[in-house]
């Protein structure tokens, strides 16, 4: 199992130095200038261009700007934002666990109705349930987030009343950041007024975010139970008697789980693409919103470094998700 | 810098133990995060908005309007040849004590001026780097050559001396970047050598301190009872950050904001029929234009640029573009704006008289032309890829055939003050409510022969450019109303523009919201405003 593991974070680490090399690169395509961005219909007078290029190190050639920034992340340093002159090391910190908070809610939404809505149509193949739970899905997963989310901002807050219309927790609540999940901020401050207020902020956005994951998850537990079910050994089982639920869910979810938990581990990608657009319509205050500030403005550090931290963290889960492959089949990790 | 702001704010609450929820507070959804809390460095509205609360100048702009009355200075004196201001200060006015890691131990005073001042000027000032050495504001309305000398003669009096006599230089230290920040709080934390914590965790002399900012959340004022002008009205001010139009209107709808910003044009007739809410409109301080290169053929005609401002239909792009958010513009600078001529007669739309003079210019059979289009939406100009298309189809009825040009968007100013291009469309918002930061800036010959001048036009007409010229050393009103005046009438004569619309400002808000004023710059300024219970 060592091996394995050793195998696999061998592979992370030219990975990690591709997406750094691929980043930087990227960005600099991108037509537009940061300096420029900045001056808007008021222009700037080439000399101070210049200087502020010379300040950010612009005037350097690529390379040895990417020389420079490789330098500096290895000592753990992302650069300072051009936008609002913070450390970005410190921004993404301050943001990070709204996102995360979001995202892993998200998913455990996603788990919870994806995986028996999956199961179920599977055991019931083409009854009513399992078309109705397919076409569902096929719906959700072209839902656009940002018409979905407002959809349901009109329905359930502004028609209905049931939740507020966005933010993270109501603004009457003044909550001390102690680990920036404000469901655990708001347990350790004691006040239930606020974890309720919270509590109910996460819901839209959870149902939006985890929509996605929620239909690819339940389509592809379908798919996986029905090839495990025709299986042989699910014929052995049932022909020894065994309870219906203990062959459902022992032996054929176990097997069925492999390629679910792969979708699962790149669902995390997918959940930050879909938390740039969440977290804009549900003015939530995480690391999407301020990439999306970042591209808008040409924030090079902000671009940089914000997207390296996320690449580090989907290759982190996808890690992950390879060792879990191991825990849930043995024969994984011999073969390879 | 959030978690340094919030322990000052922790402690701050903590002495101020008054609840939010007993308190009047007002919330404001606006529409994006500051930069930071430094307007010396920031260049966006929605960063200027951040600090207003916190800060005062040495004079302001009434509110609600242009007019300069006095801030942090009581009273001032101009010397005769407009060089000499000598500014008389206000005594016992108090700066926040709400800083984490200083106290102040005395009142603001001239050395507080001086400071704010050469932080933004002098190279070798130990603040110039510190945060950014982007001084925007202070270089774009021309502060490095103006400034000649700043020296206080006592502690309540500062003499500022300029080069030259500048009439629109008192509106200039009304502007949000001049404000005013504590040399003490500086020396204590450059000692400290944490020179960046005043503008992190800042203190002003303004009406509300800080309380708190959650980047892309929330940010919390409380009144500042000791405010030279009085306490504020409200209580506590928070700025619910809320980027997405939609959702704004969602929330004040729901009594989650009072005040919001930048409706959605598709919002507006739902908003107007909600009886909880009101809008407040006013032409903004702004104008849409497209601009002709006057020093390249076929423009540099001024028929050929009268027969293409005769040939568009101005009407239908405020229909269809602006909807009910835009006024048709016939002078460069808006109604608002004082010196404004209203006597200005604008181009009839007319196609068969445009055929002729084209013909008279010499294209008989109409020309082939380029017609730049921004790639991004402004306040003074919705969607100009569509206004494109409008003008397009318009100049084709009279021969000309214009192609459609964009670049992303730096690129494409940029372009376009260099001259490359026959027809561009840009805009401009007013910054310090002077007629001559519309006339002289956008129009003056100065501005034509800088490649990074804002005349893209490259209008360089020398009856003009004297009335402009001669209007910023004048210091009489009346007399320069008169200049503008003159200036508006051979614009229209001459046409370097076509002008497009001005954009309305609209802000919707709660019934209950008392006595909120509309700033002409878009600013959002609450002291004074109350809430009705």
């Amino acid at each position: 199992m060592l091996r394995f593991i050793l195998t696999r974070v061998s592979l992370v680490v030219p990975t990690f130095i591709g997406i750094t090399l691929l980043v930087f690169v990227l960005i600099r395509l991108i037509p537009g200038d940061p300096i420029e961005t900045m001056a808007g219909e008021r222009g700037i007078d080439p000399v101070r261009h210049e200087q502020m290029r010379k300040e950010y190190g612009f005037d350097q050639p690529v390379l040895v700007q990417y020389g420079y920034y490789l330098a500096r992340l290895v000592r753990g340093d992302l650069g300072r934002s051009i936008v609002t002159h913070e450390p970005v090391i410190s921004e993404f910190t301050t943001l990070f666990p709204a996102t995360v908070e979001l995202g892993v809610c998200a998913m455990l939404f996603a788990l919870c109705f994806g995986l028996p809505a999956g199961i179920v149509a599977a055991v019931r193949r083409n009854s009513i349930f399992d078309h109705g739970v397919m076409g569902v899905a096929l719906t959700g997963y072209s839902m656009p987030i940002f018409w979905w989310g407002l959809l349901l901002i009109l329905l359930f807050s502004v028609q209905l009343g049931l939740t507020p219309v966005s933010g993270r927790i109501a603004v009457q609540y003044f909550i001390e950041p102690v680990t920036g999940f404000l469901l655990i901020d708001t347990i350790i401050a004691g006040d239930w007024g606020a974890f309720r207020s919270a509590l109910s902020h996460l819901i839209l956005p959870m149902i939006v975010l985890g929509t996605v994951p929620l239909a690819v998850i339940a389509r592809m537990t379908r798919s996986a139970m029905l090839e495990v079910l025709g299986e042989d050994y699910i014929r052995t089982a049932r022909a020894k008697g065994l309870p219906t639920f203990r062959v459902i869910a022992i032996h054929a979810l176990r097997n069925a789980l492999i390629p679910v938990v792969t979708v699962i581990g790149l669902q995390v990608g997918v959940l930050f693409t879909g938390a740039i657009l969440t977290e804009t319509i549900f003015s939530w205050p995480g690391v999407g919103k301020w990439l999306i500030e970042g591209i808008n403005r040409r924030d090079y550090p902000v671009l940089q470094g914000g997207t390296l931290m996320i690449g580090a963290i989907v290759m982190i889960v996808n890690l992950l998700v390879d060792v879990a492959y191991g825990l849930i089949n043995p024969r994984i990790r011999h073969t390879r | 810098m959030n978690r340094s702001i919030l322990l000052a704010a922790v402690c701050a609450s903590a002495l101020v133990a008054a609840p939010a929820a007993s308190a009047k507070t007002l919330i404001f959804c606006s529409e994006g995060s500051p930069e930071n809390f430094y307007p010396g460095v920031n260049t966006t509205g929605t960063s200027f908005d951040g600090a207003e609360p916190i800060y005062n100048r040495i004079v302001e702009f009434e509110r609600g309007g242009t007019k300069v009355v006095p801030g942090l200075a009581e009273k001032w004196t101009i010397s005769e040849d407009g060089k000499v201001y000598t500014f008389n200060l206000r005594r016992g006015v108090k700066w926040h004590s709400t800083s984490r890691s200083f106290k102040p131990t005395r009142d603001f005073n001239a050395d507080d001026i001086l400071f704010s001042i050469e932080r933004q000027w002098k190279e070798e000032h130990p603040y110039f780097k510190v945060t950014s050495s982007n001084h925007s504001y202070f270089a774009d309305m021309g502060m490095p050559k103006l400034l000649k000398s700043v020296e206080k003669v006592d502690d309540y009096t500062v003499k500022i001396t300029l080069n030259q006599p500048e009439a629109p230089f008192l509106s200039d230290l009304a502007m949000p970047f001049a404000a005013i920040q504590s040399k003490e709080y500086a020396d204590a934390m450059l000692k400290a050598r944490t020179p960046e914590k005043i503008d992190q965790d800042p203190i002003g002399t303004g009406p509300f301190y800080l309380l708190q900012y959650q980047k892309d959340a929330v940010i919390r004022y409380r009144a500042f009872p000791a405010f030279w002008g009085g306490k504020a009205k409200i209580d506590d001010l928070i700025y619910s950050i809320t980027p997405d139009a939609s959702v704004r209107w969602a929330k004040l709808q729901k009594n989650e904001c009072h005040v919001m910003p930048y409706p959605n044009p598709a919002d507006l007739d739902a908003i107007r029929k909600d009886p909880n809410v009101q809008i407040m409109e006013q032409a903004g301080l702004n104008v849409g234009y497209l601009a002709f290169q006057t020093t390249k053929k076929p423009f540099d005609d001024v028929r050929v640029r009268k027969a293409i401002s005769m040939a568009i239909d101005k009407k239908a792009i405020i229909d269809a573009v602006y909807l009910s958010s835009g006024v048709a513009a016939k002078n460069p600078i808006p109604p608002s704006q004082w010196s404004y001529n209203d006597s200005v007669k604008d181009d009839p739309l007319d196609p068969a008289a445009a055929k002729k003079l084209l013909a008279e210019a010499g294209y008989p059979n109409g020309l082939e032309t380029d017609l730049w289009a921004m790639p991004v939406q402004r306040p003074y100009n919705p969607n100009a890829r569509r206004i494109a298309e409008l003008m397009q189809a318009d100049l084709a009825k009279i021969g000309v055939k214009a192609a459609i040009k964009s670049f992303e968007w730096g690129e494409y100013r940029k372009r376009l003050q260099e001259g490359e291009h026959q027809m561009g469309m840009l805009g401009w918002t007013g910054d310090n409510g002077d007629p001559d930061n519309f006339l002289h800036t956008l129009l003056g010959c100065d501005s034509a022969k800088s490649a990074s001048g804002a005349n893209i036009a490259k209008f360089c007409h020398k009856p003009f450019d004297d009335l402009v010229v001669k209007a910023k050393t004048v210091s009489d009103q009346a007399e320069r109303t008169r200049l503008y005046e003159q200036a508006q009438v051979i614009f229209k004569e001459q046409a370097p523009w076509f002008t497009i619309a001005h954009a309305v400002q609209l802000k919707p808000m709660r019934r209950n919201v008392i006595d909120f004023k509309l700033s002409p710059f878009g600013r959002h300024i609450f002291y004074g405003v109350d809430i009705k219970e």
